[in-house]
């Protein structure tokens, strides 16, 4: 059985914590901006200091990928596949940059105050525009739009290697536990015969190698 | 690497057409989940770029300018602090002193070359800049009460008295039948109708109409309204000026008593008690509460919304300095949203704005051109 390289802690810490807070930023976002309702000022202000804790991260993410370099994918994978593994991880790091800045880009430009808690305020890094605004804010929502589709497919992929090529890659960011065999590749042993040969795995990669 | 033969296999068995249904499930959900989210799955919900289409519906389209309160000037001037209002906000612009303010004068509805008419709702909107970046954004009208307290109040009133597309005019069967299902807005039409209305801009009371809350350094918070009450002196509203046919006499004696005098309001906080409605802008508070008199606000210069500082601010009631806090009324968070999808709009469109009615030259000539 081949074993996967599993992402360093620090990068999976990351990518754990980061997770549920573009998703929840994305959700927010998409919904605060049609909302009329009494909740619309809670929306906003949770979207704002969000933004800036994504963006702060963004960056502790980046400077740790230098230092910790994820593992490659298995040779398993298809040359398309890694392709467009590598080109989606390269929009999902420019995406979680770039947002938060086209964000307070935007605020500075309409020259609204960009509260993030209390007296705690970010400064304007814009001058006052208007059609600078109106710019940066179709621009928030285009590539707020570009995000969501992205993070769809990097989760699609990341199922498709968990559930179907059962090949270590989902478990390599997934998988807290100590060993390097993951839950989903944990079958009972009555299933390691021939009855799941039908399954391709990473046994079977291998075997035919 | 796999000859394309295996990879086929892998997605032709039984099983893995199951798992890959399953993926396929989830992206479905989470797409729907985000689409529902945004308002794509729910015809009905009252959203911003509905209440959009209403200002549309019943004033027309007018490229690069504000959806509501869109006939309008720009003034600057100071607010001076008397400190009385500090025991019940630490906002700093309440501490004793001189801070700068942006305002906008403006008549509402969304046709920004409507003629000056008495009964139209006139409105005062203030943006106070004390030093060390805390801001105080506020938008007032001359009215005693809010004729609505809900969004969905605000749309079904702009759709009922929207043009019938047949006759051109708004149809009174909607009218009334909107009254019937508005009760509140009955009794708050009634309160607004009774309110004297004054010669001009700058002898008009202008009212926060909402509720919010201040705060104080120990953190104890009070409800309060508040309004700007004029310095200058009363004067019943003669409509001379319409008489006159001047389509601008409410702004342009304004601007001219600027150049003349700068003018002068008191911003008197009214400061609520336990039982006194916070979630319902149509409901006047009882007589007797207390005033505090913050301060004055003095303005002293005017101009163009083309070139004046106002234009590019959206007075956002929800801009609020440590200090002011919103209250539970629903009209805070739908106003601040409804103008911020208006800001949008017209920032979106300020390459096709046309001059405004009220022109850089007739500011120039002191209001009268």
């Amino acid at each position: 059985m081949t074993t996967q390289a599993r992402f360093p802690a620090a990068s999976r810490l990351l990518h754990w914590l980061m997770a549920p807070m573009i998703l929840a930023m994305l959700f927010i976002g998409v919904g605060m901006a049609v909302s009329v309702s009494a909740r619309y000022d809670l929306l906003v202000s949770i979207h704002r200091p969000l933004g800036f804790a994504i963006f702060v991260l963004c960056i502790i993410r980046i400077v740790n990928r230098f230092i910790h370099p994820p593992p490659e994918l298995p040779d398993t994978v298809p040359s398309m596949q890694r392709y467009a593994a590598k080109a989606s991880h390269i929009v999902l790091y420019a995406l979680m940059f770039i947002m938060p800045l086209v964000g307070w880009g935007m605020l500075s430009a309409a020259r609204y105050p960009i509260v993030l808690y209390g007296p705690l305020r970010l400064p304007p890094i814009l001058p006052h525009d208007l059609t600078l605004y109106a710019r940066l804010r179709d621009l928030h929502t285009d590539l707020a739009y570009l995000f969501f589709a992205t993070f769809l497919a990097h989760f699609a992929a990341a199922l498709y290697h968990g559930l179907v090529r059962r090949d270590g890659v989902f478990d390599s960011m997934a998988s807290w536990q100590r060993s390097s065999i993951g839950i989903l590749r944990t079958v009972p042993a009555s299933m390691q015969d021939s009855t799941y040969i039908a399954e391709p795995n990473a046994d079977r990669y291998q075997a035919d190698r | 690497m796999k000859p394309v033969w295996f990879e086929a296999a892998i997605v032709i068995n039984p099983g893995t057409l199951v798992r890959l249904g399953a993926i396929g499930a989830v992206m479905l959900s989470v797409a729907a989940a985000f689409a529902y989210t945004g308002g794509a799955l729910s015809p009905l919900r009252l959203t911003q770029d509905r209440m959009m289409a209403a200002f549309q519906d019943a004033n027309g389209s007018h490229a690069g300018f504000r959806r509501n309160h869109a006939k309008g000037v720009c003034v600057t001037g100071w607010f001076e602090a008397s400190g009385q209002a500090a025991a019940f906000s630490k906002a700093a612009v309440f501490k004793s002193g001189r801070v700068p303010v942006v305002g906008r004068f403006a008549l509402a509805g969304g046709m920004p070359f409507q003629a000056d008419a008495p009964a139209t709702v006139r409105s005062m909107a203030l943006r106070f800049l004390p030093p060390g970046g805390e801001e105080w954004r506020t938008g007032m009208n001359n009215i005693p009460v809010f004729p609505v307290n809900s969004a969905r109040g605000f749309y079904e009133q702009l759709l009922a008295s929207s043009p019938d597309p047949a006759t051109g005019k708004p149809d009174p069967t909607r009218m009334r039948a909107f009254l019937a299902a508005h009760p509140e807005t009955v009794r708050a039409l009634a309160l607004i109708k009774k309110r004297q209305v004054t010669s001009g801009f700058a002898n008009s009371s202008f009212n926060s109409l909402n509720t919010f809350r201040f705060v104080d350094a120990a953190g104890a918070s009070v409800p309060v309204r508040w309004s700007v009450v004029p310095v200058q002196p009363f004067a019943a509203d003669s409509a001379e000026g319409s008489a006159e046919g001047d389509k601008n006499y409410l702004f342009d004696d304004l601007i001219a008593q600027i150049a003349q005098h700068p003018q002068q309001w008191r911003l008197i906080v009214t400061i609520g008690q336990a039982d006194d409605p916070t979630n319902d802008a149509t409901l006047p508070w009882p007589e007797g509460r207390r005033h505090i008199d913050a301060g004055t606000v003095t303005i002293d210069h005017a101009s163009s919304e083309d070139s004046g500082r106002c234009t590019a601010v959206n007075y956002d009631p929800l801009v609020l300095p440590p200090g002011i806090e919103p209250s539970d009324d629903p009209l805070l968070s739908a106003r601040s949203a409804v103008y911020a999808r208006s800001f949008t709009l017209r920032a979106e469109e300020e390459h096709e704005k046309p001059p405004s009615a009220v022109t850089t030259r007739e500011v120039q000539a002191g209001g009268k051109l």
